[in-house]
């Protein structure tokens, strides 16, 4: 996983609630084998218009925010599908930073899986902070201080789960990171199979 | 001992270590995979030289990118026949069981899970893909996962979690003539939110869930995740033990008694807390349909298109514009009546027998209507041959109805079916995002004899009057 520790860069705002993963990156994008090249895709459906030219008025699309790393978004962001790719199609389009009130859970945890730091503020400093970057401003996340430095100056504090700051801070690999435990998972398990046999019986055939 | 949740009990029961901040080491007894995430998590560990470490745990069935025309192959949709290919090889290859197109077994991953006795009560279950809370209605503590968390699944058999907080809905009371698991779900996305159990574990309780079979129970757990819910369950009792007992993978002979044992100890404890508690009276509850692009926007059949004034909240107000934009619907009309192109009866939410029954007593009562594409497709490729048994897939065609191979087809339009931009779809799906059917296509949720009534309709119309 790619390490985050400190980021500056622009940032832009996107307000409203509930934007799912669906619309970050259409499915029909990673059906295929590659993942390459997906950050063409985010917000698809928000970015090109029907004759797929862009359209002009989408914050992607705005010569202020086209090198956009940080992303302020309404609540319950990345709600919906589980897709993984949601997570890689805003890296390749340059953001390693979203800030919102909430987040979808699983997308929640796909980004600390990926190295893409999502900041959780209160409702009040996510709408001030959203005021500050209306015509494209410059903005820094510090996860080593756990705090946001405002286009204004202002800072702002948020809180972030030692585990995963430390994971986002070292890139850690989290299969390496339980491999540690494999020794804890085998006796469970042996002990599992004789307390509740049925789950492991599982070499069957249907018509049985 | 502290009395304890359902969903506590489960849990413990499968944490390895507890680690230090509150990080439970949590045992996967059950992991399904598709030729979308299973695929990637396959050849994520292959790519690291790593093999599965509990093949005998892993199921994987094709279902998101293969097409479900009749006839179809895995390559019938060329974008989709590496899902397909690396999925099959890749498990066969580790011993993982895989269940093959035109195979006993294929179908939706839950739909497949719970009818072969795969998904069992007080087990741990994910699978990469959202609505794995699905198989919560059998007692199961189940949650969706991504790509980079199935590979860790694969390669460990574990996960690394926090505990979600427990969260309890209850219905009580009966519920009304045509009312379905699904409008009691939409009616509890529409008046909690969208986001109202974000990353929680929500137990359904109360007279009226009881009441309800366990293919509804499983509409309702499927729909969790469409308010945000990590987790949905419903505690076992009798009639989840009637539907697990003979299936091809539940608990035989004299591992039937004692599994029955252990879960029966699974219910809530009195007294148990629950982080939030909310109650819902089911006789309050209507057919349900959306209107815009949230799960949350959502009214009863008789009921008008919201005026966007009437969101006090701003967020809500704009998100109400957007979404009556995207959704070419008049604010204030009522919302039934509004003439639709298509209809789709599908999806891990609503295509089991059940499902497919309550939709041949409408479809048997007319014809689509002209210019009305009508899909049906079976969740499995069992559910199409009980169907098919049954007569069900006679009377839709007879209908006009499309029969089709099963997939999740028109519900995540991953597999090249779509609904054309610009056309208005009554769905009996899980998620009416921008989009989500096809770019451009609108799409309103409903339960599955709504959504064959507006297909003889020709437009969204109140069951209940359709049937009166």
């Amino acid at each position: 996983m790619t390490p985050f520790v400190v980021l500056e860069g622009r940032a832009a705002a996107l307000m409203l609630p509930n934007i799912d993963t669906d619309i970050i990156i259409r499915i029909e994008r990673l059906t295929g084998v590659s993942h390459a090249n997906l950050g063409e895709f985010a917000f698809e459906s928000f970015r090109y218009r029907e004759d797929g030219s862009a359209d002009p008025d989408f914050f992607l699309n705005k010569p202020a925010f086209q090198n956009t790393r940080i992303l302020v978004a309404g609540r319950n962001f990345a709600c919906g599908s589980s897709r993984e790719g949601a997570v890689w199609s805003l890296m390749q389009a340059g953001i390693r930073c979203v800030i919102a009130e909430s987040f979808g859970d699983i997308f929640y945890n796909n980004c600390f899986m990926n190295g893409l730091l999502p900041v959780v503020l209160s409702r009040a400093d996510v709408e001030a902070l959203a005021g500050e970057l209306t015509g494209g401003a410059d903005m820094a996340v510090d996860l080593r201080q756990r705090c946001v430095i405002t286009p204004s100056g202002r800072v702002v504090p948020f809180e972030i789960d030692p585990l995963r700051r430390e994971a986002m801070l070292e890139g850690l690999d989290a299969i390496s990171s339980t491999m540690r435990h494999a020794g804890a998972i085998k006796s469970w398990q042996a002990r599992d199979r004789q307390e509740r046999p049925w789950v492991w019986d599982t070499g069957r055939s249907l018509e049985g | 001992m502290r009395p304890r949740t359902f969903f506590e009990k489960v849990w413990e029961d499968h944490v390895i270590e507890r680690l230090a901040g509150g990080w439970d080491l949590l045992h996967i007894d059950r992991h399904l995979l598709h030729d979308m995430s299973g695929a990637e998590g396959l050849s994520a560990i292959e790519a690291r030289r790593l093999q599965p470490a509990t093949p005998e745990l892993a199921f994987a069935t094709p279902d998101h990118v293969v097409s479900t025309r009749t006839g179809r192959t895995g390559a019938s949709f060329p974008a989709g026949e590496p899902g397909w290919r690396t999925l099959q090889r890749r498990s066969r290859e580790s011993g993982i069981r895989f269940f093959d197109l035109g195979e006993d077994g294929q179908g939706i991953v839950h739909v497949m899970g719970p009818e072969l006795g795969i998904t069992l009560p007080g087990t741990t279950l994910v699978c990469g893909d959202s609505h794995t809370c699905t198989h919560g209605a059998l007692g199961a503590l189940a949650f969706g996962v991504g790509a980079s968390e199935v590979a860790h699944v694969l390669a460990t058999q574990v996960l690394l979690l926090r505990r979600p907080e427990p969260m309890r809905v209850r219905f009580d009371g009966d519920l009304g003539f045509g009312i379905t698991a699904k409008d009691m779900a939409l009616h509890m996305i529409g008046r909690l939110g969208a986001g109202a159990g974000n990353g929680r574990a929500v137990e359904y309780a109360g007279t009226a869930v009881q009441a309800l079979s366990i293919e509804e129970r499983l509409t309702l757990c499927n729909l969790s995740i469409e308010m945000g819910a990590k987790i949905g369950m419903v505690a076992p009792d009798d009639r989840t033990f009637d539907y697990v007992r003979g299936r091809p993978f539940a608990p035989r002979d004299q591992y039937w008694d004692q599994a029955v044992a252990v879960w029966r100890a699974l219910a809530t404890d009195e007294s148990a807390h629950f982080d939030l508690d909310e109650s819902i009276d089911a006789a309050s509850i209507a057919p349900m349909v959306t209107w815009g692009t949230s799960p949350e926007q959502v009214v009863a059949v008789d009921g008008p298109v919201p005026l966007p004034q009437s969101f006090e909240d701003a967020v809500k107000r704009r998100a109400c514009e957007a979404a009556l934009t995207y959704m070419g619907l008049t604010p204030g009309r009522p919302i039934a009546g509004t003439p639709i192109d298509w209809v789709f009866i599908g999806s891990c939410t609503n295509s089991r027998l059940s499902d497919l029954r309550a939709a041949a007593v409408i479809a048997r009562k007319g014809k689509v209507a002209p210019g009305v594409t009508a899909w049906v497709v079976p969740g499995s490729e069992r559910v199409k041959r009980q169907a098919e048994a049954e007569g069900l897939h006679e009377i839709f065609l007879e209908a006009g109805f499309q029969w089709r191979e099963p997939g999740c087809s028109l519900c995540v339009a991953a597999n090249g079916e779509r609904v054309p931009p610009g056309a208005r779809a009554v769905s009996t799906s899980n998620r009416n995002f921008v989009g989500r059917q096809g770019p451009g296509a609108r799409t309103h949720l409903a339960s599955p004899a709504m959504a064959a009534a507006a297909a003889l309709a020709g437009a969204i119309v109140d069951v209940r009057r359709f049937v009166a």
